[in-house]
C-alpha cells in the first residue's frame, strides 16, 4: 500500500524532502514507516527517541497502524510560541 | 485577518482584531477582563544576534493542538473564552509570532489562562523556528510534542498559577 510521510523542520532538511511517497507492506504501523525512513536516510536515524507522530493529521503513537492513502507525519521536537 | 477563534497566519499578527475575535458574540459587559500574551521575535538569543526567524507549521495539526488547549483551558477555567494565532514563515525580529487572548468574568482566570496557554503551545503545537543568526542558522528543538503526557499538563498548570 501507498503512503505519504511528511517532513518538518530539521528532518525535511536531513531528507532534502518535505512529501514523500512509499510503499509499505501491509499492517505496517508508524514504527515500520519510520524504519524505511531511517534506512533511506540515516541522518534521521538518532531523532526515533524524540520525535512524535501524526496519522491523517491526528496526533499518533508509534505503534498506530497506517492504512493505503494514510499520511503520516513525523515531527521533531517542537519550538513554537 | 483571521475570523476564527484559532489560527495560523503568514500575516502580522494584530492585537486590536484579537480583542474583537475574542469578544465577538458575546453580550457587552459579560468580560471584565482581557489579557495578552504576545510573543515577541528577540533580537538576541543565547549570546548570537538574531536576524530573523521562520516559523514552519503542520497547520492541520496546528489547529487540533490549539483546540486540544482550549479544550484544556476549558476544563480549568470554565469562564473563559480564548483566541489564539500563530505566524509562519519569516517573522523580523521585534515583530510578534504568537498573541494570545483570554477573556473572562474575572482577571485571575483570563491571566492564569493566558500563561497556561503560551506553556502548552510550547509543549504541543506542531511548530517549528529556524533561527537565522549573524554567522548561521539552525532549528530550535524543545519539547517531544505529546498532548497524552499528563506531567507536561500539570507542569504548565502549575506554571499559571504560581
Amino acid at each position: 500500500m501507498r503512503i505519504t510521510i511528511l517532513l518538518f523542520a530539521r528532518l525535511r532538511d536531513l531528507a532534502g524532502s518535505p512529501r514523500l511517497e512509499r510503499d509499505v507492506p501491509e499492517g505496517a504501523t508508524v514504527d515500520t514507516v519510520w524504519q524505511a525512513l531511517a534506512a533511506e536516510f540515516p541522518a534521521v536515524a538518532p531523532y526515533r527517541t524524540s520525535i512524535s507522530a501524526a496519522v491523517d493529521a491526528d496526533y499518533a503513537r508509534f505503534t498506530t497502524p497506517v492504512a493505503d492513502g494514510s499520511e503520516v507525519a513525523f515531527l521533531p521536537p517542537v519550538s513554537g510560541g | 485577518m483571521p475570523t476564527t477563534l484559532l489560527s495560523l497566519t503568514g500575516d502580522p499578527l494584530d492585537m486590536a482584531s484579537v480583542v474583537r475575535l475574542v469578544e465577538a458574540g458575546e453580550p457587552a459587559g459579560r468580560f471584565g477582563a482581557v489579557t495578552l500574551f504576545l510573543g515577541i521575535v528577540r533580537g538576541e538569543n543565547l549570546a548570537r544576534r538574531v536576524v530573523e526567524l521562520e516559523y514552519q507549521a503542520y497547520e492541520p495539526l496546528a489547529i487540533k493542538a490549539f483546540e486540544i488547549i482550549s479544550g484544556e483551558v476549558a476544563q480549568h477555567w470554565p469562564t473563559v473564552r480564548l483566541a489564539l494565532q500563530h505566524r509562519t514563515g519569516l517573522v523580523p525580529i521585534g515583530e510578534a509570532s504568537i498573541v494570545i487572548a483570554a477573556a473572562s468574568p474575572h482577571r485571575a482566570e483570563a491571566f492564569q489562562a493566558c500563561r497556561y496557554v503560551i506553556e502548552r503551545v510550547k509543549h504541543i503545537a506542531p511548530i517549528w523556528k529556524r533561527e537565522v543568526f549573524q554567522g548561521g542558522e539552525a532549528w530550535v528543538e524543545g519539547a517531544t510534542a505529546d498532548p497524552t503526557d499528563a506531567a507536561a499538563r500539570e507542569a504548565a498548570y502549575g506554571r499559571a498559577c504560581g
